[in-house]
This record gives structure tokens, sequence and C-alpha cells, in this order.
């Protein structure tokens, strides 16, 4: 048997912030309609958490869901019960417009963790990254400099970021730049 | 540069992560309709100075489109709101108004 790698196979680098690269990650992409009971239980039974609202991440570990659009869901968990939890999803859906695919070896996951993590997605996506702006329990899609992106906090100096598989290399090149060390810009000190 | 707040997931989002999507509010003329019309809906653009309606789609973020009013002159955003609408909810007209009084747009005023 093959044993599935992930992208960059836990690649890490230290500089004002640690970047490591996650690994596999289970990842089931679900569209439907949002407000549906039904996939609300099957999200509560795959995940244990509730259908989240706009921009609501609701993660720990990894296992959780995270709003993607007004009828998108990306529902996290463990890559060896994604095949499993996929099957029950797809079966508590069946009847309602509603599609569940798996994703987890189209992405690639990075954790970029320590007290100037801010700095370091500050100067690669256009958002605002103070504690007042964006804090964990929340997801934002976006650009990380030249390719599509999306992260949330895992804790208040730990970013999840999550990115097509294709482009693993150059996100992992672009947070190691910008983690250089002496880079430190100081915009989001508390 | 523009910063536009997506109707549908609420973020401020700044020009570089949205695709323009043209003109607003065209109505097609497909097939069984006159060359003339059919021209019109081809080709034909509005190309003001001064209130403006857009399409734009939030491409990296949510992926949705929806619908802005601007002004071409001064930058200033009047409103966005849903893709889901064939002309402009009152409020984005009043919102105009208040600021351009005697704004005209195709049909819309």
């Amino acid at each position: 048997m093959s044993e599935p790698i992930s992208a960059l196979n836990h690649a890490s680098y230290d500089g004002i912030a640690s970047v490591k690269e996650c690994g596999l990650q289970g990842m089931i992409t679900l569209r439907g309609d949002l407000s549906d009971k039904l996939l609300d239980k099957a999200v509560k039974d795959a995940t244990g958490q509730k259908a989240p609202g706009q921009r609501e991440a609701l993660v720990k570990g990894d296992t959780g869901v995270c709003w993607m659009s007004s009828d998108e869901l990306l529902v996290l968990v463990p890559y060896a019960e994604v095949g499993a939890k996929l099957l029950a999803m797809t079966a508590a859906l069946s009847g309602t417009h509603a599609l569940a695919v798996n994703v987890s070896d189209a992405r690639a996951v990075f954790s970029v963790s320590g007290s100037h993590a801010r700095d370091v997605m500050g100067k690669l996506a256009p958002v605002d990254f103070s504690p007042q702006a964006f804090q964990p329990g929340q997801i934002r899609r976006t650009r990380l400099a030249q390719v599509a992106g999306a992260f949330w906090m895992d804790d208040a100096d730990t970013f999840r970021v999550v990115c097509f598989r294709s482009a693993a290399d150059y996100v992992f090149k672009l947070l190691k730049t910008a983690a250089q060390p002496g880079s430190e810009v100081g915009a989001y000190n508390r | 540069m523009l910063i536009l707040r997506c109707p549908c997931c609420g973020v401020d989002a700044e020009e570089t992560e949205l695709a323009a999507g043209g003109e607003a509010h065209l109505k097609r003329f497909g097939p069984g309709s006159s060359d003339d019309d059919f021209h019109d809906y081809l080709f034909m653009r509005e190309n003001p100075k001064g209130v403006h309606f857009e399409r734009w789609r939030h491409a990296n973020g949510c992926g949705k489109w929806f619908h802005v009013a601007r002004c071409t002159r001064t930058l200033e955003v009047f409103g966005t709101y849903s893709a889901q609408t064939t002309e402009p909810p009152q409020e984005i007209k009043d919102a105009i108004t208040a600021k351009r009084p005697g704004w005209t747009w195709r049909e819309f005023s």
C-alpha cells in the first residue's frame, strides 16, 4: 500500500514566528442550505459542533467546522476518519439538496505561531489583523500574496493557514520570507 | 483603492481581493431578439462620470457575486447589495439621492 504524505511532509521554519506544515488533515467541503436542520445534524454528528454562523470557525485541534460562504462549510476531521465521516454525512444528507466531497488531498495546512504571528500574516494578506478585528473563532478567506488562502486562529498567537496543495511550496516560502529574523513590524503589539 | 463590503460574507474587502464584473443590471437579449437589441446588449455600455452600478465578485474570499453603487468621479461607494436582484434596492437609491440629488443611470433615478 502506498502511504499518503502531505504536500511538504512537515517542513518547518523558525524565525520571528514558527512556521510548520501540519501534515495530513481530513477536510470535507459541504455545500447546501446552511439553515437546513438535517445539514446541521450531519455537521454535529461529524464534528460535535453546530453549523457555524457567518465567518465563524468552530475548531478544536483537527476537528471542527468553518464557514466558507453562505452555502458552503469546511468540515475538518482527522485524516484517518475522513472516509467513514464522509459516508455517514452523505447518508444523513440523502434526499436534501446538499453535496459533501472529500478534499483532504487537495489542500495543505500550515501553522504560524509565536508572538509575532500577526506580523507575519499581516505582510501577506490584505486583512486587519489587530486583536480587536481578528480573533480565535473567526475564519477569513482571502489571498496570501498571489494565491487564495484561508486562516483561522487556534489561540491568541497561533494561525492555522489553509491553501491549495499545488500552492503549498509557494505559501511555505512566503511564510518563511515573512518570518525572517529581524523582520518584526510590531504593528499589532498588544 | 476601492474597499467594498461584501454583502454575502460581510468582509470589508479591498480591490485586490475582488474581481470586477462589468456593468450591472444588463438585460439580456438572446436568440429571437432584434439585431439592434442584441447589438446594444453586447456592446453598449454606460461610461458615466458620476453614479455608476457595477458587478463585482469576492474572488479571493467567499466567491460570491454582488452589486456595487459607486461614483466614478470620487470613488465614493454608496453601497453594496445582493446580486439576486434586477434593480437597485430603495435604500441604495435613497443613499445616492442624499449625496447626488437628481442622479440618473439608465432607467433608474
